[in-house]
């Protein structure tokens, strides 16, 4: 049976996006119900055409970028793509942040409130980042 | 007729050589095979512990100067 994994976002760190992001995407392509919801400084980076780089936290973060690492943003897009997973921007985080859905990349999902959020992940994993 | 696939990963970081071989799986047939070249040891071991996961056949893994060749059947 599909484990059921909710993915909360909220840090813009480089290695935070990073670790979000390959938990997403390899949890959904192994079967896994993956849900992700993306708020405060994270929500900044699903912006279409958004191209400042999350600055790194620290050393490793730096070798991320230097080494080539598969992009946090393509790992989404994948977890998406190729493994179902839906991702979800924060509805307070778009008021706040000023922005229209339709700004966002056209894979996430629709903007969900926390109401919505607590009660699909009821029963299943959590992880922050 | 089944064919063998080349999904030449090398030079990414784990989980790119993963996300590259399924997105070549999903356009392929079943009973095709599927070799994938990777530089990333991590992915050498992650890959075969996705194969069985999901439930593919792992042909086989091998290391030749520095490359990974991980060899799948698609069967289903």
């Amino acid at each position: 049976m599909a484990n059921k994994i909710s993915i909360v976002v909220v840090s813009g760190s480089r290695e935070r996006l990073q670790m979000a992001a390959m938990i997403a995407s390899v949890g959904a392509v192994s079967g896994d119900d993956v849900t992700v919801f993306v708020s405060m400084n994270a929500l900044r980076y699903f912006r279409k055409r958004a191209t400042d780089p999350a600055p790194a936290e620290d050393a490793f973060g730096e070798l991320l970028e230097a080494k080539k690492a598969p992009a946090f943003k393509q790992l989404f897009q994948s977890a998406v793509e190729l493994g179902g997973a839906k991702i979800h921007p924060c509805s307070m985080a778009i008021d706040v942040l000023g922005v229209e859905p339709a700004e966002l990349e056209p894979w996430l999902g629709e903007p969900l409130g926390l109401t919505k959020f607590l009660s699909d992940a009821h029963g299943g994993q959590v992880w922050s980042f | 007729m089944a064919e063998k696939i080349v999904v030449d990963a090398r030079g990414s970081f784990c989980p790119g050589p993963l996300m590259e071989l399924i997105a070549r799986l999903k356009l392929a047939q079943v009973g095709d095979e599927l070799e994938v070249l990777s530089t990333d040891k991590g992915s050498a071991s992650d890959i075969p512990d996705w194969v069985r996961k999901v439930g593919h056949e792992l042909l086989g893994t091998r290391e030749e100067a520095g490359v990974w060749h991980i060899a799948i059947k698609k069967t289903k």
